[in-house]
């Protein structure tokens, strides 16, 4: 059982079988507040999940008793910094505090693996390459550009997580022959979904660290002036 | 839990250090600290950005030695505790996020709480020291902060005197180093070279700090009625750098260490009188001195000879614990728990101008 932890929208937790299956799901929309609402959701889809949790799996149905979960999924971005570090550092000490790996996901990669599978159902055999493209602030936005799903089951990013100014963006993406995807959710259970099949297919897809894309954004200062003996 | 000797780790991301600390009641574990004070050096002063990106790669690695060196596992902890503010916003956050997602892992409840009064909880780590005696006026002075509290009881009455109204006094001297073509972080620097002056024949004679009076702020009669324990030190940063270009213009030598010297002399004499006035205002006749600029030897000296004489007893937490750490923050947890206080809702966020009266936040009196 994985838990899909992502901050680089809004706040989104999950809690989704290895197969798949969506357990529990909580979310805030809200772009800002991270840090204040990301308890309550981890607690709320932890008592959802232990809940529904198919009988068998240790800690299901029994209330005090603690869920199995064998994995933690963060998704490290791209997003705005400040909420994205809340979710990858709540994923790595919940990984910590249970013994248990975290799997770095690329956010956009479960905003793909949603539209993939969204098309998949729809029966959509030969759909467009598309970009996901989500608000990197400052009047930057963040786009990866994918094209169709692999073998593992995981979307094929063709380009990596990068950054255009908004009124250059159209003009990249017709360079790549992408399709815009604005993206203003990221799903956990997404999130999780990715984790799930790299772990199946014994690969790491996402990052160690945090996609920043910019460095710290600061006024390096000319160097002391000196005076004085 | 044990509310006698809680087990608690402590978690302090408010400026630019990460801080680790674990306790057991008022007995010290580990004091665990991962700076990125070199990565800001290059700035002049601490960077917000490049400090919430260090806390958060310093976290896990902090905790695990944290607890190595504590010999706990994260399993034996009876609660986490993590500073809510104040401090700087985005390095709040990681700290508040990472602690609540450890203490869902664990099933722990969680005490948010304040970073000040944490200062004062260090003293309460001091194994060799006598306990601490209310009501006490406390003296706060760090790079982020410059606080004069009185502190009736420190799980329950914290009142906030007076604070700097602009820069804090750890700020001044970093700027004042940067104005010396000193490295940052300033106070250190500051006092080598107040140390180190020329004696003019090949010698060395410390700096002399009274070879220049720089101005004392908000010590004038007209600022103390309403200023009486507020802290002003931007306008000694440009008295300092008025005075060098004076010397400079009209062709006369300027002393480093006698500028040095002069500019710590003010810095501690307004610290000290303040706090002193405190003292004799509320009739309190203990002191307790905290946070990182502390460990300026001169603050230290002047402090104890004039509250020696003023007939105020000081108290001075081990200096590993006076700058930002966890441990203080766990040993203000464990003091609200064995007084019996409900964990803080899991509501809370970072708040980084969190009022000294909020001890603890988002709690409920239990
Ligand atoms: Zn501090």
């Amino acid at each position: 059982m994985i838990l899909g932890i992502d901050t680089s929208v809004g706040t989104a937790v999950a809690v989704v079988e290895a197969d798949g299956v969506v357990l529990a799901e909580a979310s805030s929309a809200n772009p800002l507040g991270h840090a204040e609402v990301i308890g309550e959701l981890l607690q709320t889809v932890l008592g959802t999940a232990r809940a529904d949790a198919p009988l068998g799996h240790a800690g299901a149905g029994t209330p005090g008793e603690r869920l199995e979960i064998t994995a933690v999924a963060a998704g490290m971005g791209p997003g705005p910094f400040t909420g994205l570090r809340v979710g990858i550092a709540a994923a790595r000490t919940f990984a910590l505090g249970r013994g248990i790996p975290v799997v770095p996901v690329v956010s956009h990669d479960a905003a793909a693996l949603g539209i993939l599978l969204d098309q998949a159902l729809a029966g959509e055999t030969d759909a467009e390459r598309f970009a996901i493209v989500t608000d990197a602030r400052r009047r930057e936005l963040a786009y990866t550009v994918y094209d169709g799903m692999d073998d593992d089951g995981l979307p094929v990013r063709v380009t990596e997580p990068a950054l255009t100014p908004r009124d250059e963006i159209d003009t990249v993406l017709a360079g790549l022959g992408a399709e815009r995807r604005d993206t203003t959710a990221v799903s956990a259970a997404m999130v999780a979904l990715v984790a799930a099949r790299s772990l199946a297919a014994g690969r790491e897809v996402g990052p160690r660290d945090a996609l920043y894309l910019r460095s710290p954004d600061v006024t390096i200062s000319a160097g002391p002036k000196k005076v004085g003996v | 839990m044990s509310a006698a000797e809680p087990l608690v780790l402590g978690i302090e991301t408010s400026c630019d250090e990460t801080g680790i600390g674990i306790v057991r009641g008022r007995t010290l574990l580990s004091n665990t600290i991962a700076s990125s004070m070199d990565e800001h050096a290059r700035y002049g002063g601490v960077v917000p950005e490049v400090a919430a990106r260090a806390h958060l790669e310093a976290l896990q690695p902090t905790i695990e030695a944290a607890l190595a060196e504590a010999q706990v596992q994260l399993g034996d902890i009876d609660a986490v505790a993590v500073t809510s503010g104040p401090g700087l916003a985005g390095a709040l956050m990681v700290g508040v996020g990472a602690a609540k997602a450890l203490a869902v892992a664990l099933d722990k409840p969680l005490y948010a709480v304040n970073h000040l009064v944490g200062h004062i909880a260090a003293d309460l780590l001091d194994a060799d020291a006598e306990p601490l005696e209310y009501p006490t006026i406390a003296l706060l002075v760090s790079g982020g902060h410059t606080s004069l509290l009185l502190v009736r009881d420190l799980t329950s009455d914290v009142e906030l005197l007076g604070e700097t109204v602009d820069d804090a006094a750890g700020e001044a001297f970093d700027k004042i180093a940067r104005i010396l073509g000193l490295p940052y972080p300033g106070g250190p620097e500051i006092d080598r070279a107040a140390a180190s002056g020329s004696d003019g024949n090949g010698g060395t004679r410390p700096g002399d700090p009274n070879a220049i009076r720089f101005p004392r702020g908000l010590s004038r009669a007209s600022d103390l009625a309403e200023h009486r324990y507020d802290f002003s030190f931007s306008g000694l940063k440009t008295a300092v750098a008025r005075w060098i270009e004076q010397q400079d213009a009209a062709g006369q030598p300027v002393s480093t260490a006698d500028v040095a010297a002069s500019f710590r002399e003010a810095v501690v004499d307004v610290l000290v009188t303040k706090a002193l006035a405190a003292c004799a205002d509320y009739g309190v006749p203990r002191l307790l001195l905290g946070g990182g600029v502390i460990a300026n030897r001169r603050l230290r000296e002047v402090a104890l000879e004039r509250a020696a004489a003023a007939g105020v007893t000081v108290r001075i937490p081990p200096l590993s614990l006076c700058t930002d750490n966890g441990a203080m923050i766990a040993a203000l947890a464990s003091e609200l728990i064995m007084a019996g206080r409900a964990p803080s809702t899991m509501a809370f966020g970072a708040d980084s101008t969190l009022p000294i009266t909020d001890i603890q936040v988002a709690g409920e009196a239990g």
